[in-house]
C-alpha cells in the first residue's frame, strides 16, 4: 500500500523547504493551518503575512508586492481564491502578468464534510479563461513539491491546485522531474486513453487495471498542467487510441474535460467522455461516499472508458 | 510656499487640465469630472512630493502612485506627459485602438504607471502591497494611492484600510478625492460612505483634512503625512468635480462624458483665461 500524503501538505512543506534557497513572500487569509502555509510561517515568520479573512485584499496586496520584483504565494481555499477573488486575480494579477502564485487548496469534492459551499468545482473553468494564467494540478506529494519549485522560478501568474485529502504517492521523489506543459504518460495502452489530473490520477490507474482484467488496453496520462494544455500529446493519444476519457474533481463543464475536448475537436475528433461532477453542487459526506456518489471511482471510469470505445 | 513655486505648480495644473480635456475630447469618451478634481493633487505629487525619475520609470527605489480611481487616467497621463515620461503629443491618442494610453491605467504599456487599475477598490490593496514590500526590504520609498469617495463604497477599500493599519504602513498615504459625486448622483444619496474621517480614524489611520485645489493646503497635508510614524495616513481632500470648467463643476453628468467641439473650445478658453 502506497504512502498517502495530501498535496496541500506537500505544498506547505515545499514552501518551507525552498524558503532557504529562494527569496519569496507568502500570504494567507486565516487558513494557514489548513493550507499548510503555517509550516512556512513557523520557519520564516518575517516573510509570512496573514491578511485575515479578506481574500480579495490579499490577492491585490500580492500583486502590489509583486510589482516590486518579488515572487509572492497567496494561499486560501480554491473556493475563496478562484471564486471570491476571481476579479482581483484577473485584473490585479493576470492583466499586468505579475509574479503571483495562487496556492489554492481544498479544491474539489474531497473537501468532504464541509459540503457544497467549500467544494470548489469551477475553479479550473474560470481560471482557464484568464489570458496568461498557468494552471498546475499536481497528482501527488512528489509532484506538488516539484511544481512549487518550478512555480518559484517561473515568471508570471500561476494557479496551483491542491487537495485536502491524503492521496497515494505515485512518483519517486528522487528522480521526479516536473516539466511544465508536458503530460506524463503513466501507462501505455492502445484502446483508449484515460487523462486524469490531480487527485484523480490514482483512480485512473486503478481503472486501467480493471480494464486490463477485461482485456482492454488503456493508456493513462497525468495532465498536471491544464493550461497550457499539452495539445501535442492529447492529439497523439487521440490518433493512437481513438478515444479519450477525462477524469477530474471538477465540473465536467470548463475543466480538464473541456480543455481536452476543445483540443480534440479542433484537430483530431475522436470520442471524449468526461468524468467529473455533472453540473451539480457537491454536498457533505465522507470522502469515499462522495466519490461514489459523483462517479469518481475506478469502476465508473472503467465503464466510461468502454462507452468511449463503443463510440469509435 | 514661495510665490514662484506656487505659480509654477498652478501653471502645471493648468497644463494637466488642458491635457485631460484634450484626451477625452479626442477620444470622445472618458471621465473628465473626476480627472479635473484631482488636477492639483496629481500635480503636487509628481512635481513636488514624489521622488521619481522620468528617465528611469522602473527605478526600484522610486516613490509609487497607484491611481485607485483608475477611470481618471486622463489626469495621470497628463501629469506623466508633462513630467517627461512621454510626449504630450500622445495625449490626443487616449483610448484609440493603437495607443499606449488605455482607457484605464495599464502598467505594462505606459511608462510611469505603477499599477494597472480601473476596477474600483483594487488599487488601494496594491498600494498596501507596495508599502509592505518597502518594509520587508528596509527601503524608504513611499507609496501613494488616490482613492475616489464613491470608490470608498467598495468593501475592499476597508479591507485594505484594516491591513495597512495592522502592518503599521506609515510609508503609505491615501488621498481621498472627496468631490461628493458619483455616476448616479451625490454620494450621500446613492450610498452614503461618510464620514470618512471618523471611519479611517476608527480603522487606526492618521487622518488629515485638506483643500484639493489649494497647493499650500496640500503641501501641509503631505508634510503631515510624512511626519506621521507608526500608522498610515489618509488625506481627505475636499474637491469640486469638474473643477476649472464652470459648466462641468459639481455636475454628476460630467463623470463619464466627453465635451463636444463647442464645449471643448469653451472649456479650453476658460482654463486659459483663469489665473
Amino acid at each position: 500500500m502506497a504512502e498517502k500524503i495530501a498535496t496541500r501538505e506537500a505544498y506547505g512543506n515545499a514552501l518551507a523547504e525552498f524558503g532557504d534557497k529562494y527569496d519569496f513572500v507568502v500570504l494567507d487569509a486565516d487558513l494557514a493551518a489548513a493550507t499548510k502555509t503555517g509550516i512556512f510561517k513557523k520557519k520564516f515568520p518575517e516573510r509570512f503575512f496573514d491578511c485575515g479573512i479578506a481574500e480579495g485584499n490579499m490577492m491585490t496586496v500580492a500583486a502590489g508586492i509583486a510589482t516590486t520584483g518579488k515572487t509572492v504565494f497567496a494561499s486560501t481555499f480554491a473556493m475563496f481564491a478562484a471564486g471570491r477573488a476571481f476579479e482581483q486575480i484577473r485584473n490585479s494579477i493576470a492583466y499586468p502578468h505579475l509574479n503571483v502564485k495562487i496556492g489554492a487548496t481544498h479544491a474539489g469534492i474531497t473537501v468532504g464534510e464541509d459540503g457544497a459551499t467549500h467544494q470548489c468545482l469551477e475553479d479550473i473553468g474560470v481560471m482557464r479563461t484568464i489570458p496568461g494564467m498557468a494552471i498546475v494540478n499536481p497528482a501527488d506529494a512528489v509532484e506538488a513539491r516539484a511544481a512549487v519549485e518550478w512555480a518559484i522560478n517561473y515568471k508570471g501568474p500561476v494557479y496551483l491546485r491542491f487537495g485536502r485529502l491524503a492521496v497515494p504517492v505515485l512518483f519517486n521523489g528522487a528522480d521526479y522531474k516536473f516539466e511544465f506543459g508536458k503530460n506524463v504518460r503513466l501507462r501505455e495502452g492502445k484502446d483508449v486513453t484515460i487523462m486524469a489530473s490531480g487527485t484523480t490520477v490514482s483512480i485512473a490507474l486503478e481503472a486501467a487495471e480493471l480494464l486490463a482484467a477485461e482485456g482492454i488496453s488503456a493508456r493513462v496520462t497525468n495532465v498536471h498542467t491544464i493550461k497550457p494544455l499539452d495539445t501535442a500529446d492529447v492529439l497523439a493519444s487521440a490518433a493512437e487510441t481513438g478515444a479519450i476519457v477525462t477524469v477530474e474533481e471538477h465540473n465536467v463543464i470548463g475543466g480538464l474535460g473541456s480543455a481536452v475536448a476543445e483540443a480534440v475537436c479542433a484537430a483530431r475528433p475522436v470520442p471524449v467522455v468526461r468524468v467529473g461532477t455533472e453540473d451539480v453542487f457537491g454536498r457533505s459526506g465522507k470522502v469515499p461516499a462522495l466519490l461514489e456518489a459523483y462517479g469518481l471511482t475506478a469502476a465508473n471510469v472503467a465503464a466510461k472508458a468502454k462507452t468511449a470505445i463503443s463510440l469509435k | 510656499m514661495d510665490n514662484a513655486k506656487l505659480l509654477s505648480l498652478k501653471e502645471t495644473a493648468r497644463k494637466v487640465r488642458l491635457g485631460i480635456l484634450e484626451g477625452v475630447h479626442a477620444a470622445a469618451s472618458g471621465h473628465p469630472g473626476g480627472s479635473l478634481s484631482i488636477a492639483e493633487i496629481i500635480t503636487y505629487l509628481y512635481f513636488e512630493e514624489m521622488n521619481v525619475d522620468p528617465a528611469n520609470p522602473k527605478w526600484e527605489d522610486r516613490d509609487r502612485l497607484v491611481l485607485s480611481k483608475g477611470h481618471t487616467a486622463p489626469a495621470l497621463y497628463a501629469a506623466l506627459a508633462n513630467k517627461g515620461y512621454f510626449s504630450t503629443d500622445a495625449l490626443s491618442t487616449l483610448r484609440q485602438v493603437d495607443s499606449f494610453l488605455q482607457g484605464h491605467p495599464d502598467m505594462k504599456g505606459t511608462p510611469g504607471v505603477d499599477m494597472s487599475t480601473g476596477s474600483l477598490g483594487l488599487g488601494v490593496s496594491a498600494a498596501c502591497g507596495m508599502a509592505l514590500a518597502a518594509k520587508i526590504d528596509g527601503k524608504d520609498y513611499r507609496t501613494y494611492a488616490i482613492v475616489g469617495d464613491g470608490e470608498s463604497q467598495e468593501g475592499q477599500v476597508w479591507e485594505a484600510a484594516m491591513f495597512a493599519a495592522h502592518y503599521k504602513l506609515d510609508n503609505l498615504c491615501f488621498i481621498l478625492d472627496l468631490n461628493g459625486l458619483q455616476i448616479d448622483g451625490r454620494i450621500t444619496d446613492v450610498m452614503n460612505p461618510t464620514p470618512h474621517d471618523e471611519k479611517f480614524g476608527a480603522f487606526g489611520w492618521n487622518v488629515i483634512l485638506a483643500d484639493a485645489h489649494d497647493f499650500e493646503s496640500l503641501e501641509d497635508a503631505f508634510a503631515a503625512a510624512r511626519a506621521c510614524k507608526g500608522k498610515p495616513s489618509v488625506i481627505i481632500a475636499r474637491s469640486v468635480k469638474g473643477k476649472g470648467v464652470s459648466f462641468m463643476e459639481d455636475q454628476a453628468g460630467w463623470h463619464g462624458s466627453a465635451p463636444n467641439d463647442e464645449q471643448y473650445a469653451a472649456a479650453v478658453a476658460e482654463i486659459n483665461s483663469a489665473n
